[in-house]
């Protein structure tokens, strides 16, 4: 049977950290641990996630966590699965929880090397679309037209003038066991994912969309709101890759408006019509990329 | 279970643990003053569905019975549980 909120470990092992209200990420963490059990195994690179849950003398997590360097989320899974496998200890999973920064720029190199070795670890990419932790700068999937402070709005520049780095499908290309995308708008579905990688021997990479209320310039009642509108709106998607094939988890029936979904958010706030089109035609584009190559 | 909050008093160099933390799951301080609002249940329109529990980011709702309580410890008030709640069973009151 699926696992849903009814049949979920009702154990919380993320709990009184101290991330911003309405947090998006510590959300995805949450419930993938939740999923995972007791028996998981996290690391945490410099970010969100370990500022906010290892405050000395407190510590957050109700299971083996560790903060590891900011490049090397997936090397430290890598050891923690190999010494804990060399004790004889098989009961476990070595979780991964990194943001966009953390995977897509700085620790992409340790992933790529522990996808190569296919280490049998699960990795999460919690996506907030910034380095948020130390004041909202641009990372690599930070999309096009956002503020913040390193992209600001301006007279010569309107926000990030670069697309989003496309991360799910890098990871695919290497020939990852299995590989996912998520929003913290549809849990269902990202627990079903989590659920799915904890069976598969191998690497997995879950790459969860989780807005941040601070830095996405949105109220903290409004984030799961949000991450289902993204992909209501067709600016992220729900897929898988398994098998050497991608598939569609969720074909919203209609798309509901980009430019209602940016409007909401400050750090959208400056784009002009124009900018909203070149927004909406990449969409497109990508979807018409997904029908073409998805199931 | 859960992490759960208790008294900070290391008296002694002894208290302080070799490590970099304490055991897991070591709370000390409470987050209830970061909120403004405060969400409280009806639990005559609460149906049970759990949504509220689910969608919690810091998981302060937890299932009690057939419906569901709020940990008001660690609870910061952000408001995702009002608007996720199909029946209408949470308002947010103001903190005196």
């Amino acid at each position: 049977m699926a696992v849903n909120a009814k049949n979920l470990n009702e154990t919380e092992f993320f709990y009184g950290h101290k991330a911003c209200a309405g947090c998006g990420g510590s959300l995805a963490v949450r419930i993938a641990l939740k999923v995972l059990g007791e028996n998981a195994v996290a690391v945490l690179p410099a970010g969100c996630m370990s500022a906010v849950g290892f405050n000395f003398p407190q510590l957050c997590f109700g299971n083996n966590a560790i903060i590891s360097t900011f490049a090397g989320t997936a090397s430290m899974l890598t050891g923690v699965e190999a010494g804990l496998r060399a004790q004889g200890i098989t009961d476990f999973h070595a979780v991964g929880f990194a943001g966009d920064g953390g995977t897509a720029d700085i620790g992409l190199q340790a992933l790529s090397g522990a996808i190569d070795r296919n280490d049998d670890i699960l990795y999460i990419c919690y996506d907030n679309e910034a380095y948020m932790n130390t004041g909202i700068q641009k990372s690599s999937l930070t999309p096009f037209g956002a503020r913040t402070t390193t992209t600001p709005a301006g007279k010569n520049i309107r926000g990030n003038l670069r697309p989003k780095k496309n991360m799910f499908e890098i990871v695919a290309a290497h020939g990852i066991p299995y590989a996912a995308t998520a929003s913290v708008g549809y849990l269902n579905d990202f627990m079903r994912k989590v659920e799915k990688a904890k069976s598969i021997k191998g690497t997995k990479y879950i790459h969860i969309l989780a807005p941040c209320p601070t830095g996405w310039g949105v109220k903290t009642d409004e984030t799961v709101d949000i991450a289902k509108e993204v992909v209501d709106c067709g600016l992220w998607y729900l897929a898988e890759y398994e098998n050497g094939e991608f598939t569609l988890n969720h074909q919203p029936k209609e798309f509901s408006s980009v430019e209602s979904y940016l409007r909401k958010q400050s750090r959208f706030k400056h784009l002009t019509a124009e900018d909203i089109e070149i927004i909406t035609q990449s969409r497109d584009a990508k979807w018409e990329f997904i029908h073409k190559n998805f199931n | 279970m859960k992490p759960y909050l208790r008294e900070f008093v290391p008296t002694a160099f002894e208290d302080i643990p070799d490590a970099t933390a304490y055991e897991a799951g070591y709370l000390v301080t409470k987050n209830a003053g970061w909120r403004n609002v405060r969400p409280v249940i009806d639990s005559k329109k609460c149906v049970g569905c759990l949504n509220c529990y689910l969608y919690c980011p810091d998981g302060v709702i937890y299932r009690e019975g057939n419906k569901v309580a709020i940990d008001y410890d660690f609870c910061k008030g952000c408001g995702i549980c009002r608007k996720i709640c199909k029946p209408g069973a949470i308002e947010m009151e103001a903190e005196k």
